[in-house]
């Protein structure tokens, strides 16, 4: 059964508007609510069609007066910033993060009206070590629990969902664990990261990455949201890519800088609100995460169209890059034939200086 | 009356004849090197989700460790018929050698002399993924960390895993311990196996003690260091860098007969009694090919 009654918050990002957008194209669904603290760009407002906007804060009891007076029966939950550049500082980032997700949960147990749940999460609540397996499954949990950020908030707030869905039993929860997004349009952590020409890695470390295309992201939330599946998973392209592979397919220059170094340059990039190079996101760098998607690709019912190498080959049409594959190519093959005629002309030297032997002739039949 | 044969008179002249191809030649290597390089500039390879690069396997690391594998330790690799051509399989080793060059030259054998090129995955301790270059590099070689939940994905997947139970204890004992197996973990290794029922490969190392000799253990520096030890030996530290440089020991490497795990069940992982048994058995079976092994060796050098 469609919902009657959706309330998406963060609607003014990309990925919550996207959504919106596409549920309000829905003609099963009633009504479409976007909640976000900032209003919407001109442009994401035309694409939002019948969705009504409210100005609101979810962190102000005036959101249970939204969902109440709605009557909304589900709640998609996607305002978790996961940059303190873009909330303007850490705490205000925890605050949203962290007090927002209690208030809207408080609210959505006061109305009884709601019915499904569906929590934006991530994969960074596996966290980011050298002690941790290879590929995470649902079940497992972070070897080492992260210690402050946005993977904090998200375990914190992973938690508090799991208390509210104890408190109301009624209501149908599902849970996705996001990889790193990417794709021309979608502003996430990495595609941030990867736009700039030279990328500052860790020297000596190489991470794992796995992404997922914001076509596919935006199809597994439409699902949680309109389905009836329940329960938690990891949401991810198939295959990965290690980062340096990464930066260099997009044609960047990878610069890789002692450690130490790396965190200056990152408290300099977080002034200026450039990039985000918080210890969690260094260790995220450092040592990368891969999930398991077998419960997304059969259970849950969607195989993600793009894998992650599909993915970033998307994003790349978006940043010309700054080494140029065609440069590479032209050269490679020069240097190629210089060498294969270089060969073939020692080649025939070596023949005039020692001729081959010549084939052996037929051999005599042998006496039985 | 029965249709006329034909016997061929000169049975050797069938196959026509056929001039050497010759070997490629130094253009083609550095072309090969040129087309390498242009790969690895625009990251047109694969890597899996372990961080495995066959690429850089083939094309770096594994060229870099084949001169010790041939010259330097002139290894034998014998009993290579028991580790299956195709499918998961779990070579258990003994470790030995201060640094885990022994792990590095199995990884050799089993690529270069095996018929069907068979690449170990190795199992690694947490430590070796937090040291920088250390880390990343054991991941492109295709090492992964040491915990069941990798050692069973790479199994189910049908692949080679190859795992040192003696850990640190085997790798950083005194040189007066030489060739005496210490304790086998806790048996993970046997669980691992029989939750997917591949066979474990007793693989027994002879001539990795001899390489780097550990006289003594600077307990205070290796703690200083967050080390599991601090090697003494006759040119290390003494002699500073000079002192990394292997003896040139004669090395054996022989794989033993598989031990089959896949007729107890994946149940039986959780019958501790078994797991101990099945470990006691992988265990002594490696002891014993050591002690033969010695035996066979002529000399420490030859």
């Amino acid at each position: 059964m469609p919902p009657a009654v959706v309330l998406v918050t963060g609607v003014s990002r990309w990925l919550g508007g996207a959504l919106a957008a596409e549920l309000a194209a829905d003609p099963s669904i009633g009504r479409v609510i976007g909640v976000d603290t900032v209003p919407p760009s001109p442009e994401m407002l035309r694409r939002l069609g019948r969705t009504e906007f409210v100005r609101a804060d979810i962190r102000n009891p005036l959101i249970g007066k939204v969902i109440a007076a709605a009557s909304v029966d589900t709640v998609v939950h996607m305002n978790i910033s996961s940059t303190p550049a873009g909330s303007g500082g850490r705490a205000p980032m925890k605050e949203l993060n962290v007090i927002g997700t209690m208030q809207l949960l408080a609210a959505c147990q006061a109305a009884p009206s709601v019915r499904r749940f569906v929590l934006k999460s991530t994969t960074a609540v596996y966290g980011a070590s050298p002690r941790d397996p290879a590929v995470f499954t649902e079940t497992m949990q972070a070897r080492l629990v992260p210690s402050g950020g946005f993977a904090k908030d998200s375990v914190d707030i992973e938690g508090y969902v799991r208390s509210f869905g104890r408190r109301r039993p009624d209501v149908d929860i599902a849970v996705l664990r996001f990889t790193n997004f990417i794709g021309p349009r979608i502003d996430s952590l990495l595609t941030g990261f990867l736009r700039m020409p030279v990328v500052p890695t860790a020297m000596g470390y190489d991470a794992r990455v796995q992404l997922l295309h914001e076509d596919d992201a935006l199809a597994v939330l439409v699902r949680a949201t309109t389905g009836d599946w329940t329960g938690t998973v990891n949401v991810g392209g198939k295959g990965t890519l290690l980062l340096s592979q990464a930066i260099r397919r997009l044609g960047r220059v990878e610069a890789p800088l002692p450690t130490p170094a790396l965190g200056s340059v990152g408290r300099i990039s977080r002034r200026f609100g450039f990039v985000d190079y918080s210890p969690e996101q260094m260790r995220f760098l450092n040592f990368g995460r891969v999930v398991d998607t077998t419960v997304l690709r059969t259970e849950f019912g969607l195989v993600p169209r793009y894998t992650t190498a599909e993915a970033l080959a998307d994003y790349a049409r978006t940043v010309p890059p700054v080494v140029s594959p065609r440069l590479v190519e032209t050269t490679s093959t020069r240097l190629r034939s210089v060498l294969g005629r270089a060969g073939d002309a020692a080649a025939a030297l070596g023949e005039r200086l020692n001729p081959a032997p010549p084939a052996p002739g037929l051999r005599a039949v042998r006496d039985a | 009356m029965p249709e006329a044969r034909v016997i061929p008179l000169r049975p050797d002249d069938d196959e026509p004849f056929v001039p050497p191809t010759p070997p490629p030649g130094w253009e083609d290597h550095l072309a090969d090197a040129v087309e390498f390089l242009r790969r690895r500039v625009t990251g047109e390879y694969e890597t899996d989700e372990f961080g495995f690069d066959p690429d850089l396997t083939d094309h770096v690391l594994l060229p870099v460790l084949r001169p010790f594998y041939e010259k330097w330790f002139r290894v034998d690799a014998l009993g290579l018929e028991n580790v299956p051509a195709t499918g998961g399989g779990l070579v258990v080793a003994n470790h030995s050698g201060t640094l885990p060059v022994d792990a590095l030259m199995t990884t050799v054998a089993l690529h270069d002399e095996h018929p069907a090129q068979r690449r170990l995955r190795l199992l690694g301790a947490d430590l070796v993924f937090d040291v920088p270059f250390i880390g990343s590099l054991s991941r492109k070689l295709g090492t992964t960390l040491a915990c069941n939940e990798d050692a069973e994905r790479l199994l189910t997947e049908g692949e080679l895993v190859g795992v040192f139970p003696e850990g640190f204890k085997g790798v950083g004992k005194p040189f007066s311990e030489r060739y005496t197996l210490q304790r086998f973990g806790r048996g993970g290794f046997v669980s691992a196996a029989l939750r997917t029922g591949v066979p474990i490969i007793p693989c027994a190392i002879v001539g990795a003690e001899e390489i780097y000799p550990m006289l003594g253990n600077a307990k205070t520096a290796a703690r200083l260091l967050g080390l599991p030890y601090f090697p003494i030996t006759p040119t290390f530290p003494l002699l500073g860098p000079l002192g990394l440089v292997p003896l040139p020991s004669k090395w054996l490497i022989a794989f033993g007969e598989p031990i089959e795990t896949a007729s107890y069940g994946p149940a039986a992982a959780e019958d501790p009694m078994l797991v101990f048994n099945l470990t006691d058995q992988v265990r002594e079976n490696i002891q014993q090919s050591l002690y033969r092994l010695l035996m066979q060796r002529k000399g420490v050098f030859s």
